[in-house]
């Protein structure tokens, strides 16, 4: 075995895709709440739908969506290889656990979050980002230039009552998710210090509210503005 | 026989060196023709089993625990001693001899004693290099503090944990022994008896926990490194676990026993609780440091706080009475261990104790916190302090502590020569388990010091004279001495099983206990001896008719454990009450009331009893032999212990 | 006091095992856990049951061969060893649940006794300094600075008990290698073989069967000797950093 295959197969291996994949992911994030939140410019759209034609068709924005891709994908193998060790670790558990003293539920409980954060995905997935790549989407020109009007799409779909609720329900898991995943990484990276680990811990918490908080607020905003 | 202590000639400083020069060597290729075995694996056991291998002798190593990790070393809070003279204070390898002698109150072999001293710096390099992270000045060099019984200060340590990072250093080299296939681990493993073939030490007999297994183990020297007998007292500090098993069975196989009366009491524990308590905790010694032991002045006032009227920190400055400041102003709190531990007897026996049960004085943090602040003395002390507080549920930050002496550490043990040979050619006894460094008292962070000095840097060379005169054939393990070994050792379980009593094992171990502790613990008399012995005979006679021992063999069986441990101590307890009769005299943790100065210190008698009483087992129900090794001091003189 | 204990049984490690409910009577609140147990095993005793098997040793909170696992907590409510608990920390009347340690690397012994000889294990795999005895420098020779001694001995207070597996919902032991790991890393004594040693310990660890680390925190809540999860972010660093650099193919 290899020494790279050999690390790649061992906890702390597995960990450091789990860390690397998570952060990039949180990166994807970021870049993704910021260029949506031109849908709130009141422009009818305009901006948003040039920013997803950029998105899709820039060749450095390719490189990065198959990176994201990746990371997705292996986030989620990965976290099911560490499960089925990790339950093996215990074959026999205890009768009674006071766990809840000791950590926090979303660390225990990130298996189960990232599994709906997944549902959700295939739902939104769906939707926007496969009607936009592969589906019929009606065309709209500015200045002269013929853009796919994912815009309207978009203020459709979260004129439906259900689906903006289960966006709103999807981020709030998505934020206990980070609460624990974002200092997590770090700490997996080994990036701890007494200095600098207490500012992560607060840009983590940050995070898990306000990127969540935006990413919610966009199927609100149109649902009450349309209505 | 003529105890032939082996000590070099020449000059003190010189015998060591020379002794190492004159001892026979065994030419490395022929080192893993030999076998060794090593029980115990405390400081003493995992130093000299590291040790060996790492000079190529094939090691196997036994201890009862489920790992060599967890021996009672580990429990050693204040230090090491060593004679660094770092701090400039006056210190050297003869000063440190000569604390010690003198602590010793004048009953330890001088040879043995100072190399001890000798070797004591090496220890403290050893442990560096192997990453024991000893507590440090903000220069990076090595820090100090000061101990009972000494003036300088040469104690290293590793906050309240000097054992521990001891023992986990000494356990590190065994592990790596044992990763290189050098030493063979057997935990969770007691042994039963020693094989002796032909007046040789040439085995062991082991049972083991889980499986109850009896097996045989062969070698061509055998290591006793178990640790001492005080929890012959039932309540002491030492583990639940801690037996005299392994060096009872090699007495009663031929190695004699040395000063068995010899205990030492350490003045600073959390005092007795209830009956339900088990052991007791000892807080280290270091504490008395900063602490300032006192109890009222008065008997009344005394009463008022036992009763619960008034409050510690109530009583006025000059309703207290710092005894130890006043009656010994140049030591004041440090002391030695016996004079502490004495005095708070004295004052608690005119009615002055300060708990519930009068047998507690105060060990006070006020005036420390006060000059230092409490930053300082958390640093110092912390876990001690939380230790405290856990257990007895007040804050010593706020109130005094409460503490009372109790059994702590045994002087005596395995008699042993100047090679750390028992009588038994072959059978070694290191660290608590022999006799040979402490004489009749031992200083603080001198426990530490011995096993690892015994362990590192003197079996290694004594073996090698020994081994190097026997042929490195294997050890037949088919001679049919293993086979009786074994049978015996069968027998006696299946007697003990067999017995269906109605007393628990417990029972009859807090009975002895009780005696030990009141007839042959801090204070001893004449009368109160022969009556100790007395009833130590006729409970050893009720325990093996009607002691109870549920299960089988065939399992981890707790007490059946324990039951083997408690009979061994029940056959202790009777020689100590010997050896404390014979003793006319008081000397260092052995007080006989008849043998007192006018004001209630030690009466030595040098001209009859300056020497090692070391006793001959001569079988079952017989009165054992009294041999005396003649104690020759040539480089100290013999004085009136002082330490006002 | 009067409680109720429910305890798990287990004649071996082949059996099954199942809980066992006992009254246990005269507990007074200054006893010790243990010594509540000791007074359950004096009356099982006398009623000619087999006592309950439990390890247990220094009983000053340092050896670290107690365990038990006590109402859903290694060590019991109190982040401290079992031997340290009191049962003041407990009331009158309470039903208490005691099981063993479980992780598949942990087998149950009997009754509440398991089998830690992984941990000694991960040590052999490289907890240590490859030094001989003697032929070493002087102790002051390397000045340490104060800061990283004590960041060191912060580390190497591990007492081995295993509360941290436990405690892990993975059952993870990587609070326990990554004490020993952290210590020597820190140390310059430990430098010579610190790639080599995070490299074989991590792979012993893994060897063993134990979890993986979550980052939930519980090991360093759990600790009675407060060992900080700092030391699993450095493990991490030296084995990451290790498996890159070193020469170990």
């Amino acid at each position: 075995m290899s020494w790279v295959t050999k690390t790649l197969k061992s906890t702390l291996g597995r960990k450091l895709i789990m860390a690397l994949t998570g952060l990039f992911l949180i990166l994807f994030l970021t870049g993704h709440v910021s260029g949506n939140l031109l849908l709130f410019k009141g422009d009818g759209g305009e901006a948003f739908n040039i920013y997803a034609k950029f998105m899709t068709t820039n060749p450095a924005v390719k490189i990065l969506s198959y990176l994201t891709y990746i990371s997705v994908i292996g986030h989620i193998i990965y976290s099911i290889l560490l499960a089925q060790h990790n339950r093996a670790a215990r074959p026999v558990g205890y009768a009674e656990s006071k766990a809840s003293t000791n950590s926090t539920w979303s660390s225990r409980n990130m298996g189960v979050l990232g599994t709906i954060i997944l549902i959700f995905l295939v739902v939104h997935l769906q939707g926007f980002w496969a009607k936009m790549h592969w589906g019929q989407i009606p065309m709209v020109s500015y200045d002269g230039e013929e853009y796919k009007n994912l815009f309207l799409i978009v203020s459709e779909a979260f004129k439906q009552e259900w689906l903006v609720a289960l966006y709103v329900i999807a981020m709030g898991f998505l934020g206990f998710h980070l609460s624990h995943g974002f200092a997590s990484a770090f700490q997996t990276l080994g990036l701890n210090h007494k200095k600098y680990s207490p500012a992560i811990k607060a840009l983590g918490q940050l995070y898990c509210i306000v990127v969540p908080a935006l990413f919610a607020s966009m199927p609100l905003y149109i649902y009450f503005t349309a209505n | 026989m003529i105890l032939d202590s082996k000590i070099p000639a020449g000059p003190l400083a010189e015998k060591w060196t020379k002794h190492k020069f004159n001892s026979k060597l065994v030419n490395p290729a022929n080192k893993r023709k030999y076998d060794v075995i090593v029980v115990g694996t405390g400081l003493a056991g995992a130093s000299a089993a590291a040790s060996l291998a790492e000079l190529g002798y094939n090691v196997k190593a036994f201890c009862f625990q489920d790992s060599p990790r967890r021996a009672h070393s580990i429990a050693a809070q204040g230090g090491i001693n060593a004679a660094k003279n770092y701090q400039n204070d006056g210190d050297s390898i003869f000063r440190l001899f000569y604390d010690t002698i003198k602590g010793g109150d004048y009953r330890a072999r001088e040879a043995n004693v100072y190399r001890l001293a000798e070797v004591s710096v090496k220890i403290i390099d050893q442990c560096v290099a192997q990453g024991v992270p000893f507590a440090r000045e903000y220069g990076g060099l090595l820090a100090n503090r000061s101990f009972g019984g000494a003036q300088v200060s040469r104690t290293f340590y590793a906050r309240g944990q000097t054992g521990q990072q001891l023992l986990l250093g000494a356990y590190s080299a065994l592990s790596r022994q044992v990763a290189n296939g050098k030493v063979k681990l057997y935990p969770r493993t007691e042994m039963m008896d020693v094989v002796v073939i032909d007046g040789q030490a040439r085995g062991i007999v082991t049972r083991n926990l889980i499986t109850g297994a009896v097996e045989t183990h062969a070698a061509h020297a055998v290591l006793l490194c178990t640790g001492g007998y005080g929890n012959v007292f039932f309540l002491s500090t030492n583990a639940m676990g801690s037996n005299v098993t392994a060096a009872w069975r090699a007495h009663k196989r031929g190695a004699y026993f040395a000063n068995p009366c010899f205990t030492q009491i350490h003045p600073t524990c959390i005092p007795v609780s209830g009956d339900h308590q088990s052991k007791l905790t000892l807080m280290s010694e270091s504490l008395r440091n900063d602490g300032r032991v006192w109890v009222p002045a008065t008997q009344e006032i005394a009463e008022k706080l036992r009763k619960g009227q008034i409050k510690a920190n109530d009583i006025k400055e000059e309703d207290r009475d710092y005894f130890l400041e006043r009656k010994y102003p140049s030591f004041g709190n440090l002391v030695p261990r016996d004079v502490a531990s004495r005095n708070a007897k004295y004052v608690c026996d005119e009615g002055r104790g300060v708990n519930e049960t009068g047998e507690a004085v105060f060990l006070d943090f006020r005036d420390a916190i006060k000059r230092d602040g409490r930053n300082i003395i958390e640093q110092k002390y912390g876990n001690l302090f939380d230790m405290y507080k856990q257990i007895t549920g007040e804050d010593p930050y706020e109130v005094p502590m409460m503490i009372y002496p109790a059994v702590h550490y045994t002087m005596g043990g395995l008699w042993v020569d100047y090679n750390l040979m028992t009588t038994v050619p072959g059978l070694y006894a290191l660290g608590e388990a022999n006799f040979s460094d402490h004489g009749a008292n031992r200083l603080g962070a001198s426990a530490l010091m011995q096993g690892l000095a015994d362990g590192y840097f003197v079996i290694p060379y004594t073996i090698g004279d020994y081994l190097a005169q026997i042929p490195p054939k294997k050890v037949d393990e088919n001679h049919p001495e293993f086979a009786k070994a074994k049978e015996e050792v069968q027998n006696r379980i299946q007697t003990i099983l067999s017995i269906n009593g109605t007393k628990t094992v417990d029972y009859f171990h807090k009975k002895l206990g009780k005696i030990m502790w009141d007839k042959c613990g801090m204070a001893r008399t004449e009368v109160g001896l022969k009556e100790a012995k007395a009833e130590i005979k006729a409970l050893k006679k009720e325990f093996w008719s009607n002691v109870k021992v549920l299960g089988t063999n065939e399992e981890l069986n707790q007490t059946l454990e324990k039951a083997h441990r408690v009979a061994d101590f029940l056959e202790l307890g009777e020689l100590m009450v010997d050896d404390a009769l014979n003793r006319n005299e008081s000397c260092g943790g052995h007080f006989r009331e008849e043998y007192q100065t006018p004001d209630g210190e030690a009466l030595r008698d040098d001209e009859n009893f300056a020497y090692v009483a070391a006793w001959k087992y001569m079988g079952e129900g017989q009165e054992e032999e009294l041999n005396k090794e003649s104690l020759v001091f040539e480089n100290v003189k013999l004085t009136q212990r002082s330490y006002k | 006091m009067k409680l109720t204990l429910k305890i798990w049984r287990q004649k071996n490690a082949s059996d099954k095992g199942g809980f066992a409910t006992y009254p246990v009577d005269h507990v007074s609140k200054d006893m010790s856990f243990l010594e509540m147990l000791d007074v359950l095993n004096d009356q099982l005793t006398e009623k000619g049951e087999d006592p309950v098997h439990f390890d247990h040793d220094c009983r000053e909170g340092i050896c670290g061969m107690c365990s038990l696992y006590i109402n859903g907590k290694p060590h019991g409510p109190l982040q401290t060893t079992t031997c340290q608990l009191h049962m003041r920390s407990f009331n009158d009347g309470e039903t208490i649940t005691i099981e063993p340690w479980r992780a598949k690397a942990f087998p149950v012994v009997k009754d509440l006794v398991v089998n830690r000889s992984a941990f000694d294990r991960i040590i052999q795999a490289g907890g240590y300094v490859s030094v001989n005895t003697g032929g070493v420098p002087d102790a002051n020779e390397i000045p340490i600075p104060k800061t990283i001694a004590d960041l060191a001995m912060d580390a190497a207070q591990c007492i081995g008990c295993g509360a941290c597996v436990a405690a892990c919902k993975n059952a993870s032991a990587m609070l326990f290698t990554s004490a020993k790991i952290s210590q020597l890393a820190l140390l310059p004594q430990g430098q010579v073989e610190r790639k080599t040693r995070a490299e074989k310990m991590v792979a012993q660890m893994d060897a063993e069967g134990f979890g993986a680390c979550t980052n939930t925190g519980a090991c360093e809540a759990e600790c009675p000797k407060g060992i900080s999860i700092t030391n699993i972010a450095r493990m991490n660093r030296e084995y990451f950093s290790a498996v890159v650099s070193s020469e170990n193919v």
